[in-house]
């Protein structure tokens, strides 16, 4: 018996004309099964479950089709696509029997209302409890969903917890009326890794416990992989597949849904990646590659430390100070693509953005090497030179949303460092910003255009564009990938791949996704709490993995194939982020000198543990 | 909270300092004083007993003293001819256009217009709130267009235009005397149920006239602050929680948006107190801001002084209380400083 069935949906958008986002998509869900439906942004997948939960814009109008949702409950049967949205009937149903949790954590709860007061509405709406009542059953949700301590977090607010804890939140709000089904809108996205794999793993367990069904929304496939029962594939409004896991992973047959799979990077893959629409870059454009000396030491970064300064802590307080680098050494060799890996609050960005001089360190040094073959001291460059650094040195940004000034043509975006360090004549420059687009494989008619007429993809290419304007030798990537979908991710990583390849340019990669880093590194930098915890050759970091960390990390990816799947018992429910509480050789107490130890050539981990026979070689 | 409360308070005695001196050094910027112009009147008529007394005056009153002198008299931090008695010393000061106290001038017209300001304040959230939630949840259909049209029209009205059309109005249809604060047989009458009823009756028209100006900016407003809220994730969550439209907008969004209104509580007073002046004149209404006008054009310095100082207390007073308003209803506020750390 299918708890939800969707037959030949139509939504359409109506705005400036007809847009039809879902076109005849059917499926079902079974009573305690998890159905995925995986999709590019813009396929129009979270569509689908607004439609479900009657929370479609005004905009949109279901033009066809049922949604008919039957409650195990009592099997009563009705059409959602039928009832008034906003109508009791809808009402009732939604957030009782049918939940929903969402990608963002961070702003799906309201930050005026305690976290305990958000949860026990839901009973008091739907279960008529009282406001007790409420508040004990919140505490059996909050523990239900493992909060450390459900007593204390019931008078809590949201802005008062982590990522994890808000999501595990959210779910419990959702699980409040024991619900028949369960959407997930991307509920591990805005996650790190590790915190993502016990989501999913407290997702499965309340499943369990629950009996209740899941609609999982989601662009992972690695996700999918460790959770979907079925799993259906949309494109631009159709089902292009649909079939259990077992059918999609082992024997795809759609062309999509393999071109699909195919721009996924995964752990050893020696193939390059296969974008759903290759881009034709003319690597030509960049000119004579960089002048740098390949596998020789180009950017030093010593025993750097970065503080900040949190506010005040009041008039005789002592300030609040936070050591987001602690002690952190290693090089970049020229022409090597080096990842820096690690969770959010790692610090792989503050290094990054030290090696950029828009930190100063607190301690340390960062140098680079000349091209006399001399070391400069990054931090004591002044005028002429500093500005020779910034040519040298240039940044790719995480959000190609943000990062582009949305009142300036992608012509003026491009030119704009040419401008300000006052290269070239006009038509030179003009010249220069055609070869760019081509270098990144964009049509010169892009360039009268604004930022908000491109997509992701697209964006992403011109601020690589613009970070190449200069002839840098060191391109600093702040985690280009992760706000893209995995068939633009394909394009932007092979574009990077080859840039380096052909030019010579060297990569500082800071990504909290190791199958990604994994494809594109040479040697991986493994960062916790500040500190460097291992460092080495991709390979040997990957299939060697020394440092629990490490470990914990490699485990908690989720890898789109259903014979690895994640080990959910071997999570380690967030400790594993707490270099106090690493087991020995490799505990570190805070304060503590980071000692790396030499594994294998190349190969280093922090073990300060044993006796540092070896000190920081790296 | 109350460390809190006590630094703010304790914060607020040098700004009043330095507002009392900057108002002091504005007022004496132009040439003279009250009494050398009056001095100089008397003498340009030939009577010269008169100015012998009001030279007596200027002693009497420290103005032939040095500027900071005389400021530190006015505070009360210097002895006077009288010794110490200033501001400090709760003496207000002299007003010379009157020949009175400058307390007992001011006395009757700052409870006018103390209870003006407040139904002001008061019919300007009554009215805007309503709209504004309902032109922010129904955005672009007719009610917010016709809502956006009368707020529009009251903006560009100019307020003495509509306050003389409302007062012949009243007038007209309800027999309500023109102009004034009550009917001209009440005043000096001791409080009576009939005076009351006639003091309220004459505060719907300044009320009507000085509010909608701000009506209308705060709809726009509200408006602006509750869209910019509803398209917020939180908003769906708690519509997907099955609650009703009107639950969801009245707790979460709303009540995001009320922030700025909050911290604007301070900022009304000053220009509540100076902004309607004009009309205050135009509909004869005994309030404090066109004495204070004719105070400032007489060169009545004291009387000056004191108004202007009483607004910035108030308005210092007023921010403090939408300070600690925002910390009892914005949690982040409250305890955002322990959540840094």
């Amino acid at each position: 018996m299918s708890v939800l069935s969707v037959r030949d949906l139509v939504v359409e958008y109506r705005g400036d004309g007809v847009n039809r986002v879902v076109d005849g998509v059917s499926f079902d869900i079974a009573a305690g099964k998890t159905v995925a439906v995986v999709g590019e942004s813009g396929s129009g997948k979270s569509t689908i479950s607004q439609a479900v939960m009657g929370l479609l814009g005004k905009s949109a109008v279901i033009d066809g089709g049922q949604i008919v949702f039957t409650d195990p409950a009592d099997n009563a049967q009705m059409d959602l696509a039928a009832l008034p949205r906003d109508g009791e009937e809808m009402r009732r149903i939604r957030g009782n029997r049918i939940a929903m949790i969402f990608q963002e954590p961070m702003t799906s709860l309201s930050p005026l209302h305690t976290i305990g007061d958000q949860i026990g509405e839901a009973g008091r709406l739907h279960s008529g409890m009282d406001k007790d009542e409420a508040r004990a059953a919140t505490q059996e949700m909050l523990a239900l969903v493992q909060f450390p301590d459900p007593k204390r977090a019931v008078d809590q607010y949201p802005f008062e917890l982590s990522g994890g804890l808000r999501q595990r939140a959210m779910i419990a709000m959702a699980m409040m009326c024991r619900p028949a089904l369960l959407i997930a809108d991307e509920p591990t996205t805005a996650l790190d890794v590790t915190i993502q794999a016990e989501i999913l793993k407290l997702l499965r367990d309340v499943q369990g416990e629950l009996g209740m069904s899941i609609l999982l929304i989601t662009h992972d496939f690695g996700v999918v992989a460790n959770v979907a029962d079925e799993v259906v594939v949309i494109y631009q409004g159709r089902v292009m597949e649909r079939g259990s896991s077992q059918t999609i992973f082992g024997n795809p047959s759609h062309p999509y849904l393999k071109a699909l799979l195919h721009a996924v990077p995964t752990f050893d893959m020696d193939e390059r990646l296969e974008p759903i629409r290759p881009i034709k870059p003319s690597l030509e454009a960049f000119g004579a590659p960089c002048q740098v000396v390949r596998g020789e030491p180009l950017v030093r970064v010593d025993n750097l430390s970065k503080r900040f300064h949190l506010k005040k802590g009041g008039l005789f307080g002592k300030p609040n100070v936070l050591t987001a680098v602690d002690q952190v050494s290693f090089d970049v060799m020229g022409g090597e693509c080096l990842g820096l890996v690690g969770e959010s609050g790692s610090g792989k960005t503050t290094v990054a953005l030290s090696i950029l001089r828009a930190h100063l360190p607190s301690d340390g040094t960062i140098s680079i090497r000349g091209g006399d073959g001399e070391w400069h001291d990054v931090s004591a460059l002044e005028g002429e030179a500093l500005l020779a650094y910034r040519r040298r040195m240039q940044l790719v940004f995480q959000d190609p949303f943000s990062s582009l000034n949305p009142r300036m043509s992608i012509n003026e975006i491009i030119r704009e460092p040419l401008t300000i360090h006052g290269i070239g004549t006009m038509d030179e420059r003009d010249a220069k910003v055609r070869e760019l687009m081509g270098l990144v494989g964009l049509d010169p008619k892009f360039l009268r255009r604004y930022p908000h007429s491109l997509s992701g993809g697209q964006r992403q290419r011109v601020g690589i564009a613009r970070a190449l304007a200069l002839r840098p030798d060191v391109l600093v990537c702040d985690e280009p990938v992760s706000a893209l979908d995995v068939s633009v991710q394909a394009q932007v990583l092979n574009l990077l791949a080859d840039l380096r390849d052909e030019l010579g340019l060297t990569y500082l990669f800071v990504s909290h996704n190791l199958a990604v880093v994994d494809y594109l590194a040479d040697r991986i930098a493994v960062m916790c709490r500040g500190r460097l915890v291992e460092l080495g050759p991709t390979r040997d970091v990957i299939d060697n993995a020394q440092h629990p960390y490490t470990k914990a990390l490699l485990a908690a990816v989720p890898d789109a194939n259903l014979d690895r799947p994640l080990d959910f018992d071997k999570l380690s429910a967030g400790r594993v982020s707490r270099p106090s509480e690493w087991p020995e050789p490799y505990r570190l107490p805070p304060g503590a000198t980071p000692v790396m130890v030499k594994v294998s050539e190349g190969h280093f981990v922090c073990r300060p543990g044993d006796a540092p026979q070896l000190k920081d070689a790296a | 909270m109350l460390p809190y409360v006590l630094r703010r308070t304790a914060g607020m005695v040098p700004t009043l300092l330095i507002i009392s001196f900057l108002i002091f050094l504005i007022i004496e910027l132009p040439p003279g004083d009250y009494l050398s112009n009056q001095i100089e009147q008397l003498r340009a008529q030939g009577e010269a007993a008169s100015v012998a007394k009001l030279e007596f005056l200027r002693q009497e009153f420290a103005l032939d003293r040095p500027f900071f002198e005389r400021y530190a008299v006015w505070l009360g931090a210097w002895p006077g001819p009288n010794g110490f008695d200033g501001l400090i010393q709760g003496n207000w000061g002299w007003s010379f256009e009157f020949e009175k106290p400058v307390g007992e001038v001011v006395s009757g017209t700052l409870l006018l217009t103390v209870v003006l300001n407040f139904a002001t304040i008061l019919f300007v959230y009554i009215v805007s709130f309503p709209i504004g939630i309902y032109s922010a949840t129904r955005q672009y259909s007719w009610g917010d267009y016709g809502f956006t049209f009368v707020g529009y029209l009251g903006l560009a009205t100019p307020n003495f235009l509509l306050g003389l059309i409302l007062l012949f109005l009243m007038n007209e249809y309800f027999g309500v005397s023109v102009g004034g604060l009550m009917a001209p047989q009440f005043i000096g009458e001791p409080m009576s149920l009939d005076k009351f009823l006639s003091i309220l009756s004459h505060l719907i028209v300044p009320t009507l006239v000085i509010g909608t100006a701000g009506t209308a900016a705060m709809i726009r407003r509200l408006r602006a602050n509750l869209l910019d809220e509803l398209h917020r994730q939180y908003v769906t969550t708690a519509r997907a929680k099955g609650l009703s439209e009107r639950k969801v907008v009245l707790k979460y969004p709303l009540r995001m948006a009320l922030n700025p209104f909050i911290a604007d509580i301070g900022n009304l007073i000053p220009s509540l107190v100076s902004g309607s002046v004009i009309v205050s004149v135009v509909l004869n209404l005994p309030t404090v801001g066109p004495i204070l006008l004719a105070a400032l054009q007489s060169q009545d310095q004291y009387l000056a002084g004191f108004i202007l100082l009483f607004v910035a207390v108030l308005t210092l007073i007023g921010m403090l209380v939408s300070d600690l308003l925002l910390a009892v209803l914005d949690p982040r506020i409250r305890l955002g400083k322990q959540a840094a750390a």
